[in-house]
């Protein structure tokens, strides 16, 4: 059953991208907090929405996606 | 200090929805995928009709049905709301049921009014004696129809007006010094954090008052429905604000509020870039000006796809169960998607914050004072 691949593919490719993304917001977030521990929250609360950012670029590739494969 | 208040924000929010959760995750295993399933299930049984196939199960076009609009609101099992269906034609107005417009086997059925009306994928068309569209007459078809994402409006307008409604008349009563109490100390925080995070840091103190009924009105707005369409069963369920037509229209007003009160350095700092070299200009004015258009859009997108793909994954976690046509799926699917959905909260609040924020961010942008342009021509060499 390979049904709509080639949206899977694109899907997935998002997702790669996303990780990627996100894994970097991760890692400078962690860096920053063991560099400056009193500077967390602000830090804490800086990722999450960098993370929501590029988040929603992955989603606009899953909307995509969808689309192309309906 | 800043993730000290959101953090307060998310314990209320996760303990006020968790407890509605709850109820999804226990109905969910008594008997299999309950309320949830439930709209599953029936739409699983509609399809067998259509298909005349048992067992087969096209896991999109069940998903797909959850998430866009539709005529009847689904209650439990085999009932549900039958939404009425107003049109305008050239014959004037028309309101009937929207059950005319289905048979008993939830087969689009032709409904004899002023026109022979039926749904075609979704959409009121107007039919001849043949069952054809026809095209001419359709275009003078308007739908102003109370589908289930209108009824849905109402309903978080409704409890939005109780909400708000009580807590101003507490502060009127006891006033802004004392302490608040009972619902007003639920929602001081909430507007004390859109105020202090969202519109100071990206407006200014000074002009952040008078965007204040506007970023408020969003942001709440679009928390109550995105919570709304977390709850499963009646008065949730629908997709509202992951609905493309909603969010636009949420992205028009935040285009407008920004264009109507940008200055005139917003302007120039489109179409002629202080600071740069006159060719420069010439390229950054058009990529200035698509990026007036493309921010309201991200914002469209960035909200519609991020509920509707929360939706969806639910959705397809529950599906699993059908996939498999087994009940013992569900000891795997039910605490996924019950998982997905603590996630979702978080979501669901972090993108009414994101929405607000950019909101802010613009408008903070459109209505900046540069009291000299030295600095920007100081940073730009």
């Amino acid at each position: 059953m390979v049904v709509g691949s080639v949206a899977a593919i694109g899907a997935g490719l998002a997702a790669i991208g996303a990780g990627i993304g996100i894994g970097q917001i991760g890692k400078g977030a962690v860096e920053g907090i063991a560099r400056q521990p009193e500077a967390a929250n602000e830090i804490r609360s800086n990722m999450i929405v960098a993370a929501a950012f590029v988040e929603a670029v992955a989603l606009f590739a899953v909307v995509v996606a969808l689309l192309g494969n309906g | 200090m800043t993730f000290r208040s959101i953090k307060s924000l998310l314990v209320k929010t996760f303990s006020v929805f968790s407890l509605l959760l709850a109820t999804q995750a226990f109905a969910g295993e008594n008997h299999t995928p309950a309320p949830a399933g439930a709209g599953v299930e029936a739409t699983a049984t509609t399809e067998a009709h259509g298909a005349k196939k048992e067992g087969d199960f096209n896991v999109t076009e069940t998903i797909l049905e959850h998430i866009k609009d539709d005529h009847s609101w689904h209650l439990w099992g085999h009932t549900s709301i039958h939404l009425p269906v107003i049109l305008k034609t050239s014959k004037g107005f028309e309101v009937f049921s929207s059950e005319k417009l289905v048979d008993e086997h939830h087969e689009p059925a032709i409904y004899k009014g002023n026109f022979d009306y039926k749904l075609i994928e979704g959409k009121t068309k107007i039919v001849d004696a043949n069952g054809n569209v026809d095209v001419e007459a359709s275009k003078q078809l308007w739908d102003f129809s109370i589908t289930k994402n209108v009824a849905s409006l109402f309903v978080s307008v409704f409890i939005l007006l109780v909400v708000l409604l009580s807590a101003a008349a507490a502060y009127k009563k006891t006033g802004v010094k004392s302490a608040p109490k009972g619902l007003q100390s639920f929602m001081e925080p909430i507007i004390l954090f859109v105020r202090d995070e969202v519109a100071i840091p990206n407006i200014g103190a000074k002009k952040a008052g008078k965007y204040m009924p506007f970023l408020l009105t969003i942001f709440f707005l679009i928390l109550i429905n995105n919570f709304l369409g977390l709850i499963p069963f009646f008065p949730g369920g629908a997709n509202v604000s992951g609905n493309i037509a909603f969010t636009m229209t949420l992205a028009v007003f935040v285009f407008i509020v920004v264009n109507v009160s940008a200055n005139k350095s917003y302007w120039e700092h489109i179409f002629w870039m202080p600071g740069m070299h006159w060719s420069m200009k010439l390229f950054l004015a058009p990529i200035e000006l698509i990026g007036v258009f493309t921010k309201p859009i991200s914002l469209m997108i960035r909200l519609f796809a991020n509920i509707t793909a929360g939706h969806i994954l639910v959705l397809s976690l529950i599906c699993l169960i059908f996939i498999f046509k087994t009940v013992f799926a569900s000891a795997i699917a039910v605490p996924f998607a019950v998982f997905i959905g603590m996630i979702e909260l978080l979501v669901a609040f972090l993108q009414a914050f994101i929405f607000t924020m950019l909101a802010a961010m613009y408008i903070g942008m459109a209505t900046e004072e540069h009291h000299h342009d030295a600095h920007g021509e100081a940073a730009h060499h």
